[in-house]
C-alpha cells in the first residue's frame, strides 16, 4: 500500500514537472507555428529574462564585470532594490526589445532560407544570448524571489494524511506554477481566437502568402510573437528560477521541451501541454520504478528514448498535423 | 592570372574527372601535403600540438563524419557527442583487453563499433525526418552518456569513473600516455586525417555519395528513381558514424589522455562539430577542414587576445567568447548560408580574372 502511495505522490509531482515542461515548449510551438522558425534559443531567453528579471529587481548595474575589466572600476549595485511587479513589468519590456532586435537583426535576413538554417540561426541565437546574459549580469548562482508561497503545502499534507493515513509532499511552489501555466495557456489561446492580432497571427501561422496578400503585416506578426515566446520565457524563467535558483541549467530545460515537442508534435498548443504532462509523469515514474535497477539519473535520456519510441509509430506526434509529402 | 585553367588541356576522362582538376589547386594540394607531411612534424613543440594541430586534426575527421550524415546525406544528427564516446570508450576497452594489439587496429575496430551503434540509432531516420529526427538523435546522445557513466564496466570499475588512455607505441614512438611526443601524436592524428579525408572524397563523388545527395535532395523522388532508402540512409549513418568514432578515440587516447564522459562528450560536442560542418559549409570536404580549423582556432586567438593582451579575467573572457561564437554564426547564417567552402570556392572564381575583370 506504502508503494502505492509513493507512486500516486510521484506521479503528482511528475504532472507538476510536466506543466513547467509544457510551459517551455508552449514558446517553441508558438514561434513554429507563426514563422516555421525551430527555436532553440527558447530555453535561454528563460535564462536571460530570470538573469535580467534577478538584475533589475536587485539593482545590479548591467555589464559591471565588462566595465571593471576594462576600466579597473569596482562597480556592482546602483544601491536599490526594484518591487517585484515593477520588475517583472520591465523585464517583459526587455523581452519585447529583445523580440524586435531579433527580428530587426536576424530573421529578417534569414527569410525564405531553409528551415535547417533558420534552426541553426537560433543556436547562434543561443550561445549569444547565454553570453549576453553572463557578460551583463555575472554568472554566479543567484536566487529568484518574487514574492511566490515555497515550500512544503501543509494543508495538502495534512489532508491527505487525514483521508489516507500518508501525508503527500507537494510543493506550492508547483500548485502555483500549475494554475499560472493553466492562466497562460487559457490567455493565449483566447487572444488566438478573439482578438485581431490573434487571427493574423494563425493566419500567418497557415499561410504565409495568403496572408500577405490580405494585408498582414508579416513582419509585425513575427516581432508580436517573439515577444509573447519572450514573455512566456519570463514565466517559465521565474516558476524555474524561484524552483531551483538562476543558473545555466536553467537553459537546459529546453533540451527537456524538445521531446516534448515531438510527442505533442510541432505546432499544436494542446499537445504542447499534453505532451509535457506524459514526459513529467512519465520519467517520474520511471525513474521511480526502473530508476534503482539500472542506476538512476534515467531522468537524463528517458523523454527522449520515449519521444523516439513514440515517433517511429506516429511521426508527426500527437497532435501535429499530418505530414503529407508530394514529388 | 596565375589561377586559371586556361592552357590545362584534358586529354582523358580520367584527368577530367579528378580531384583537383586545375593545375594550381593540384600543387596547392601537394605542397600543403608537403608541410604537412615533411616539415610541420619536425617543428612542431607541445604548444602548438595540444592547442592547435592536434584538435585541429581531430576535429576535421569528426567535421568530415558529419558533413557526410548532415551535408551528404541531408540527416541532421545531433548525437555526434554520443558517439564520440562510443568511440572512446570502445577503443580503452580495446586497449585494455588487448595489449598487444597494435593500437592502429583498435582506433579502426572503435570506428566499427562506432558505425554499429550508428547504425543502431539511425534505424528511425527510416520513419522520421527533419527536425524530429534531430530531436531523435538527442536520445542517442544523452542515452550514450549515461550509459557510459553508470556501466561501470565501461570504465573497468575505476574508481574516479575516467577513463585514461595506457601508453602504447607505434614504430617504438610512443602516441599515447604522458611520454608521447607532440610531433608523434601530430603524425598519427595525421595519417587518419589523409587516409578518411581521401575515403571521403572518394566516397562521395561515387555511388554511394550520389545516392546520399538523392535522399538529402528529396528522399521520396529518389525512392522513385531507384534508391534505396534503407541502404542510402542506413550507409550513411554508417560511414558517418566511422569517423566520429575515429575521432572520438582519437580524442580520447590521443589528444585527452584521460576522459570523464559528461565532460568530454556531452551535448556541447555535438554542437560544436555541427557549428564547424555549417561555418565549413554543408557537402564540402574542404568545408569540414575549414569550419574545423576556424572553430578550433578562434577560441584560442580570442584568449590570446582577450585574457593575453587585455588582461581580462578569464571567465569574461569565456562569456565574451561564447557571445562573438553565437553572433559569427548567426553572421555566417546570414552573408553566406553555405559556408567558409562557399566563399573559398567565389575567391577562386575572382581569382580567375584577377587582374583583369572585364
Amino acid at each position: 500500500m506504502d508503494q502505492f502511495f509513493f507512486a500516486a505522490e510521484v506521479l503528482a509531482n511528475g504532472l507538476m514537472t510536466g506543466v513547467m515542461y509544457a510551459l517551455v515548449a508552449l514558446g517553441f510551438v508558438l514561434i513554429f507555428k507563426a514563422s516555421g522558425v525551430f527555436n532553440y534559443a527558447q530555453g535561454v531567453l528563460a535564462l536571460f529574462a530570470a538573469l535580467t528579471l534577478v538584475g533589475i529587481q536587485q539593482g545590479q548595474i548591467p555589464f559591471a564585470h565588462l566595465i571593471n575589466a576594462a576600466f579597473g572600476t569596482s562597480l556592482h549595485h546602483f544601491g536599490w532594490t526594484v518591487p517585484a511587479v515593477l520588475a517583472i513589468a520591465l523585464t517583459a519590456g526587455v523581452m519585447v526589445a529583445l523580440a524586435f532586435l531579433i527580428e530587426k537583426l536576424v530573421l529578417q535576413h534569414l527569410v525564405g532560407q531553409e528551415p535547417i538554417i533558420l534552426f541553426m540561426a537560433t543556436i547562434g541565437l543561443a550561445y549569444f544570448l547565454e553570453g549576453l546574459g553572463d557578460v551583463m549580469w555575472g554568472a554566479d548562482i543567484k536566487t529568484l524571489d518574487v514574492g511566490l508561497p515555497q515550500g512544503i503545502s501543509d494543508a495538502i499534507e495534512g489532508t491527505t494524511a487525514e483521508w489516507f493515513g500518508y501525508g503527500f509532499f507537494i510543493d506550492r511552489l508547483d500548485i502555483w506554477a500549475t494554475l499560472i501555466a493553466a492562466l497562460l495557456v487559457a490567455a493565449l489561446v483566447a487572444f488566438a481566437q478573439y482578438t485581431k492580432q490573434g487571427r493574423a497571427m494563425r493566419a500567418v501561422a497557415d499561410d504565409h502568402q495568403a496572408a500577405l496578400s490580405v494585408g498582414i503585416s508579416l513582419r509585425f506578426i513575427w516581432v508580436m510573437v517573439w515577444s509573447i515566446a519572450g514573455f512566456v520565457a519570463l514565466v517559465a524563467g521565474i516558476m524555474w528560477g524561484t524552483k531551483s535558483g538562476v543558473q545555466f541549467s536553467l537553459s537546459l530545460i529546453a533540451l527537456k521541451a524538445l521531446p516534448v515537442l515531438m510527442l505533442g508534435g510541432f505546432t499544436s498548443i494542446p499537445g504542447a501541454i499534453v505532451g509535457g504532462l506524459i514526459i513529467g509523469v512519465g520519467e517520474k515514474l520511471f525513474e521511480f520504478f526502473i530508476g534503482p535497477m539500472v542506476g538512476g539519473a534515467t531522468e537524463n535520456w528517458f523523454a527522449y528514448v520515449l519521444a523516439l519510441i513514440f515517433l517511429v509509430f506516429r511521426p508527426q506526434g500527437l497532435f501535429g498535423e499530418r505530414i503529407i509529402e508530394r514529388v | 592570372m596565375l589561377y586559371r585553367e586556361a592552357g590545362d588541356f584534358k586529354t582523358t576522362y580520367r584527368d577530367d574527372g579528378q580531384t583537383f582538376p586545375i593545375r594550381l589547386d593540384r600543387w596547392g594540394y601537394y605542397v600543403t601535403l608537403a608541410v604537412a607531411f615533411g616539415i610541420i612534424p619536425f617543428v612542431i613543440n607541445d604548444y602548438w600540438a595540444s592547442a592547435v594541430f592536434v584538435p585541429f586534426l581531430i576535429y576535421a575527421i569528426a567535421a568530415l563524419g558529419l558533413n557526410i550524415l548532415t551535408g551528404y546525406a541531408g540527416q541532421v544528427s545531433l548525437g555526434t557527442g554520443g558517439f564520440m564516446a562510443v568511440g572512446a570508450y570502445a577503443v580503452y576497452k580495446l586497449m585494455t583487453a588487448f595489449p598487444d594489439i597494435s593500437i592502429v587496429i583498435h582506433i579502426l575496430l572503435a570506428g566499427g563499433i562506432t558505425a554499429m551503434v550508428g547504425v543502431l540509432f539511425g534505424l528511425p531516420s527510416l520513419r522520421i525526418k527533419g527536425f524530429y529526427l534531430a530531436v531523435a538523435t538527442l536520445a542517442a546522445q544523452f542515452f550514450l552518456v549515461w550509459l557510459f557513466n553508470k556501466v561501470p564496466w565501461f570504465y573497468n570499475y575505476s574508481a574516479s569513473g575516467q577513463i585514461t588512455a595506457p601508453e602504447r607505441t607505434i614504430l617504438g614512438h610512443a602516441v599515447t600516455g604522458p611520454a608521447s611526443t607532440a610531433s608523434a601524436k601530430y603524425l598519427i592524428c595525421l595519417v587518419f586525417v589523409f587516409a578518411l579525408a581521401w575515403i571521403a572524397r572518394n566516397l562521395t563523388r561515387g555511388t554511394l555519395g550520389r545516392k546520399w545527395m538523392a535522399i538529402r535532395d528529396m528522399d521520396i523522388a529518389a525512392e522513385i528513381i531507384g534508391v534505396n532508402p534503407l541502404t542510402a540512409k542506413l550507409s550513411a549513418f554508417a560511414v558517418s558514424s566511422f569517423f566520429i568514432g575515429i575521432a572520438g578515440a582519437l580524442l580520447f587516447a590521443v589528444y585527452l589522455g584521460a576522459a570523464e564522459v559528461g565532460e568530454a562528450f556531452g551535448i556541447n560536442k555535438s554542437f560544436l562539430v555541427l557549428f564547424m560542418v555549417i561555418i565549413g559549409g554543408l557537402g564540402s570536404i574542404f568545408g569540414s577542414f575549414a569550419g574545423a580549423a576556424f572553430m578550433v582556432m578562434m577560441p584560442v586567438f580570442l584568449k590570446n587576445v582577450l585574457v593575453g593582451s587585455l588582461g581580462w579575467p578569464t571567465d569574461l573572457a569565456a562569456h565574451i567568447e561564447l557571445m562573438i561564437v553565437g553572433a559569427l554564426i548567426v553572421m555566417f547564417l546570414i552573408v553566406e548560408p553555405h559556408g567558409l567552402a562557399r566563399l573559398w570556392s567565389l575567391t577562386k572564381e575572382k581569382l580567375r580574372l584577377w587582374p583583369f575583370p572585364h
